[in-house]
């Protein structure tokens, strides 16, 4: 009776330590599918960076740096070699070797479902080299590839656990990161437990994370003032004071990947043919009405950055000579007058219901009524809006994207000719011709150059006037350490612990 | 009394069938196409399109789209999740409780409140007793959920750090937690139930007080006491009981908009991401679980009025 009390004392103290280093963190929705090769959300991207470990991984500065490999050589522009770390396992005690590696990126790419296959479609095959070297033979060469691998799709699983579940996987995940998948209660929590096997162990200090999806900003806020999570991973611009004033509380501010835009439908049906959306003048005009500035002021505090590219502040190929041209008024009343339409000028602008997008397209409304374009809002529920913009059923559609690592991935299918995310059908061979030089040339200063001649074009053009840079604003107790801010706005546990 | 009952039970089952045609079908209304919801950033790449269409029966027509849901239930098989791939049963038995639990709690506050000030306030008709339950209960009527929730979470949790601000701990886990974490929500929601609670109690005593058997009652000398609680209140709760029950209905389908203020992981919370998400099969099958509950407690209100008047007993 005695060792038993003992005992019962010591799983007690021992389930206390546990929780002194449990991290909590509020995501701002439930994530989808726990699956690497089906997910699709940001905040699940949150949760892998716990779980799954990547081949590669970005720094600070949207270098690729190596995770689960330890280098890569590029032998010829289409054959990729890379080379594994020894030792590494995943959570259920199996090697983390080439074959594994092989297995992983054919799934991304075969699985049925797979949301990884044209993140990948620019790889022709795999072979297994020796038990730590892959080779990843591509169709062309394709410089944005290796940033793929340091998202999901170079997440490795388990080849016994993976096909063992088939397409359940996602209900038991097992990767080789340094937290294992413990339970998942939808719309409430999803719990990970240290990883004892972890590769790079010393690094890890915390024994649990717990992740809460709780969707309403101020009572995530709320959340944290009152200790009942220790990480927020998104704060609203405007209630950035608030964590401030706080001295419990710290904020963490990066530069974004994506971007907010305007999307203009140039060319699909007949929602075409109004004024504004068949004439580049009138959409310079438009810009030239805009106080970005101003915008970001009064909507977001003025913390978000004012922008006139689809490429974050922070990426490489970010080109600081692309800005956004001050207010005008003056100015684009002349190009209407030039255009000889008649003012003023109809535009129907679908905006997600959001009461902050909502805002800023009522402030848009505003600036653009004084230079003689009467803007009609349409707010409507996201997944409608999405519907009619495949359809072409929109003039002018406000619409951010998350924004990937590497350039490409905000660009080329928005604005290539028959770009999959292209729904305005805008094109441009200029255009075109830029998006594919810079894909297949590996040299950084030849694609910044591509890249130059890209805005060249799209300026003119304007086929999506580009607001803002949004940021990453996370917010956390103060007793959180060794949090590293990081652009693409994932959480990284790695040295992180809770002070006593 | 058994015939009766019977024969109710057998009526649930065409009930059931037209809601469950009905929920399918008002979902078809619904602008937004999910494939292209599921699909995500991926929206653009047809092939994904096509491939979600083919695996979730997207691509075959209504009928048959219906025919092959209502087959799966009739096994007991409710299908997954489009979203999180978890079967639908798994969630529904996850959520079943947190749902029961919080309206099983705000259901008990709003009686306590609602029916104790609805005979206070009839029977200290017009006077100043009367007006106070009043005011509360307008009061109470008048005040959206999610603002009292908010108000309340910053007082109660972030001013005074008494109670978490939000979550869910299951009672099984710990219940002192449990009860921590839903005794806000289960006021907020009790709160509005309350009010009307107690405007129905007011009117149906006032009805019951104005009746010969109580001027009788009081003729023969019994206390107060006994004639408002023994005689009129039995005969006023006939209606109570209906609403009683109407509004735990309501309860049991979710509550929206305070499972989301307080981020408590029940069948409101549910069913709106699912909205949100055009993940179908969640939403029929919460709504068909949530109408079964309906009807139940319908049927057991139906109960009710025969154990409090037994007038109806030999009907």
């Amino acid at each position: 009776m005695r060792r038993l009390l003992l005992a019962t004392a010591c799983t007690a103290l021992l389930a206390q330590a546990a929780g002194a280093q449990t991290l909590r963190v509020a995501l701002r929705e439930d994530a989808d599918i726990l699956d690497p090769t089906l997910a699709r959300t940001y905040v699940g991207r949150i949760v892998f960076t716990a779980m799954c470990d990547k081949l590669f991984d970005i720094n600070e500065k949207l270098e690729i740096v190596p995770q689960l490999a330890t280098g890569y050589e590029l032998t010829d522009p289409t054959t990729l070699v890379i080379r594994l770390r020894a030792g590494v396992k995943f959570h259920d005690g199996t090697d983390l070797d080439a074959a594994a590696v092989k297995y992983s990126l054919e799934r991304h790419v075969t699985l049925q479902g797979s949301f990884r296959r044209s993140e990948l479609n620019a790889m022709d095959r795999v072979e297994v080299v020796d038990p730590l070297t892959v080779r990843i033979v591509l169709k062309t060469p394709s410089s944005p590839f290796v940033a793929q691998l340091a998202d999901r799709s170079g997440m490795i699983v388990s080849p016994k656990a993976a096909e063992a579940a088939g397409k359940d996987f996602g209900l038991r995940p097992v990767c080789a990161g340094p937290f294992q998948f413990k339970e998942r209660v939808p719309q409430d929590r999803i719990v990970l437990d240290r990883f004892p096997g972890y590769w790079n162990a010393d690094a890890i200090k915390l024994e649990r994370v717990v992740y809460q999806p709780i969707p309403d900003s101020s009572i995530r806020l709320a959340n944290l003032q009152a200790g009942s999570v220790d990480l927020v991973e998104y704060i609203l611009p405007t209630d950035v004071d608030a964590v401030k004033k706080n001295a419990r509380l710290r904020l963490s501010v990066t530069d974004y990947l994506g971007y907010q835009g305007m999307t203009f439908n140039v060319a699909n049906g007949p929602r075409s043919k109004a004024p504004i959306t068949s004439d580049a003048r009138l959409r310079q005009a438009f810009e030239l009405s805009l106080d970005r500035d101003a915008l970001v002021q009064v909507v977001y505090a003025g913390l978000y950055t004012p922008t006139a590219q689809g490429v974050s502040p922070s990426s490489p190929y970010f080109i600081a000579e692309v800005k956004p041209p001050a207010r005008d008024v003056a100015k684009a009343k002349a190009l209407l007058k030039a255009a000889g339409v008649t003012l003023p000028v109809p535009v129907q602008m679908t905006v997600p219901n959001n009461p902050d997008l909502r805002q800023a397209a009522e402030v848009i409304q505003s600036m653009a009524a004084e230079a003689g374009f009467d803007v009609k809002i349409t707010a409507s529920e996201f997944a409608s809006a999405l519907e009619a913009e495949a359809r072409g059923d929109y003039e002018v559609f406000v619409i951010a994207w998350s924004g990937r690592v590497d350039p490409d991935g905000n660009l080329y299918s928005f604005m290539h000719t028959g770009g999959a995310l292209n729904t305005g059908k805008y094109s441009n061979p200029a255009v075109d011709k830029a998006l594919d030089d810079a894909r297949l040339t590996a040299d950084p200063a030849k694609r910044r150059a591509d890249y130059a001649a890209l805005w060249q074009a799209v300026r003119q053009d304007l086929p999506i006037i580009y607001l803002w840079t949004q940021k990453n604003i996370a917010g956390m107790s103060a007793k959180v350490e060794g949090f590293r801010p990081m652009p693409d706005g994932m959480i990284r546990l790695q040295g992180v612990s809770l002070a006593k | 009394m058994r015939g009766h009952l019977a024969g109710r039970l057998l009526q649930v089952i065409p009930t059931i069938l037209v809601v469950s045609i009905l929920v399918f079908a008002l979902q078809q209304l619904m602008p937004g196409d999910p494939a292209v919801v599921l699909a995500g950033e991926e929206r653009g790449d047809p092939v994904v399109l096509a491939q979600i269409r083919a695996e979730l029966w997207l691509d075959r027509s209504l009928p048959v789209q219906y025919l092959h849901w209502i087959g799966g239930v009739l096994r007991g098989d409710l299908g997954f999740s489009w979203r999180i791939r978890q079967p639908i049963v798994e969630l529904v038995l996850t959520k079943l409780p947190v749902t029961l639990q919080l309206a099983g709690m705000a259901f008990v506050i709003a009686m306590c409140i609602g029916v104790p000030a609805g005979i206070l306030s009839a029977t200290y008709r017009n006077r100043p007793l009367d007006y106070i339950a009043n005011l509360i209960g307008l009061a109470g009527l008048s005040t959206p959920n999610f603002w009292l929730g908010i108000m309340l979470i910053l007082l109660v949790s972030v001013q005074l750090g008494w109670l978490p601000p939000s979550g869910y701990v299951p009672l099984a886990e710990d219940w002192r937690q449990s009860l921590a974490t839903t005794i806000m929500p289960a006021f907020v929601l009790g709160n509005a139930i309350a009010a009307i609670l107690m405007r129905h109690t007011r009117s149906a005593m006032l009805t019951a007080l104005d009746q010969d058997y109580v001027r009788t009652a009081r003729a023969k000398g019994l206390r107060e006491r006994t004639v408002v609680l023994r005689h009129a209140f039995r005969n006023a709760l006939v209606p109570v009981v209906t609403l009683g029950a109407l509004e735990l209905g309501t309860l049991l389908s979710g509550a929206v908009l305070t499972e989301q203020v307080f981020s408590i992981p029940g069948f409101g919370k549910l069913v709106v991401d699912a909205v949100f998400n055009r993940d179908y099969p969640v939403v029929q099958g919460v709504v068909l679980v949530t109408a079964g509950l309906f009807i139940l407690l319908n049927l057991l209100a139906d109960v009710l009025y025969v154990v409090i008047n037994p007038r109806l007993r030999t009907a």
